[in-house]
């Protein structure tokens, strides 16, 4: 399985490298973008687990690890190897 | 007092705060590297600024793992004090030791000049030699030192005089322009519940001798000899 795994800063979280590539992109003339949120996305290999192992080991990675649940909230997809 | 130095891959101010705390303050203190398991021997634990682990990830979320860390919860746990500075005070509230996090600087510039420091108190080993009636002078050098915490924690550290520093004016004003990084509240320095874990943005190991443009960080560790 492999787990692709998006971290993001949590709503009213402060995201100054957010906000300056959302300046950026109107000072480009894209006045139609409202807001900009910078996060991570991290893929994740498990070779050899079913799903529901994957997700769970997952879910484990984030909360322990990959994110800062302080400031950051994570979603995540389990998909099968191709 | 003899104090544990603890060293991460990629920290770097490990050999300024050995040397202010051996070479000017003349108390005792050795490195103790990461991978140790134990803090026996020592009544203090400083954890140096630094890029432990490359920032990967986030700045102290790799380090917070290090074997040692296990000995450094247990230290805290004792009310042994600990003070981690820029570097170290992320590696703390990593470790869940103070509250908030740390992130990118309001400017996401790297941010490294002199700045002034005003004691909110004197409840701690940390504060308890210094004056709050006056500023102490010191640098910064990071890129997350804005320090951020929730309203209601914000009103929670008050209220339990945990609020070590506030960045201010060189006369003691906390003000918005005194403020290098976006911290909540200007908020330079925490303290935990209990008041023997400090984690702190600025460097007084940087700024412990005449040569270096400052001593005003020497009164931190000979406060925390004396009282602690």
């Amino acid at each position: 399985m492999r787990a692709h795994i998006y971290i993001t800063p949590k709503e009213g979280i402060l995201d100054p490298q957010g906000l300056t590539v959302g300046k950026a992109l109107r000072n480009l003339g894209m006045k139609e973008v409202t807001s900009v949120r910078m996060g991570k996305y991290i893929e994740m290999e498990l070779p050899r687990t079913t799903r529901k192992k994957a997700e769970e080991i997952t879910k484990q990675a984030c909360d322990r690890l990959l994110a800062n649940l302080n400031i950051e909230s994570y979603r995540f997809e389990i998909v099968k190897e191709t | 007092m003899r104090f544990a130095i603890l060293v991460f891959p990629g920290s770097n101010c490990d050999h300024d705060a050995y040397h202010a705390v051996r070479h000017v303050l003349g108390e005792e203190g050795a490195f103790v590297w990461h991978k140790e398991r134990s803090l026996d021997g020592y009544d203090a634990a400083i954890i140096p600024g630094g890029f432990s682990y490359g920032d990967y990830l986030r700045t102290g979320a790799i380090a917070r793992f290090s074997p040692i860390m296990s000995a450094v919860q247990e230290f805290a746990q004792k009310g042994k004090p600990i003070i981690g500075i820029c570097n170290g005070f992320q590696i703390l509230v990593e470790a869940g030791l103070l509250p908030g996090a740390l992130i990118s600087n309001r400017s996401l510039r790297f941010i490294s000049k002199m700045v002034y420091l005003k004691p909110e108190g004197q409840n701690s080993l940390f504060t308890a030699g210094l004056d709050t009636n006056r500023t102490y002078r010191m640098p910064i050098a990071h890129q997350s030192g804005n320090y951020l915490i929730s309203p209601e924690t914000l009103d929670q550290l008050e209220r339990s005089d945990q609020i070590a520093f506030r960045y201010a004016t060189p006369e003691g004003k906390v003000t918005a322009g005194a403020n290098p990084n976006g911290s909540t509240g200007n908020i330079a320095g925490v303290l935990n519940r209990e008041k023997n874990v400090l984690g702190l943005m600025p460097h007084p190991e940087r700024a412990a001798e005449a040569i270096v443009g400052s001593y005003d960080g020497l009164a931190f560790f000979k406060s925390m000899a004396e009282y602690g």
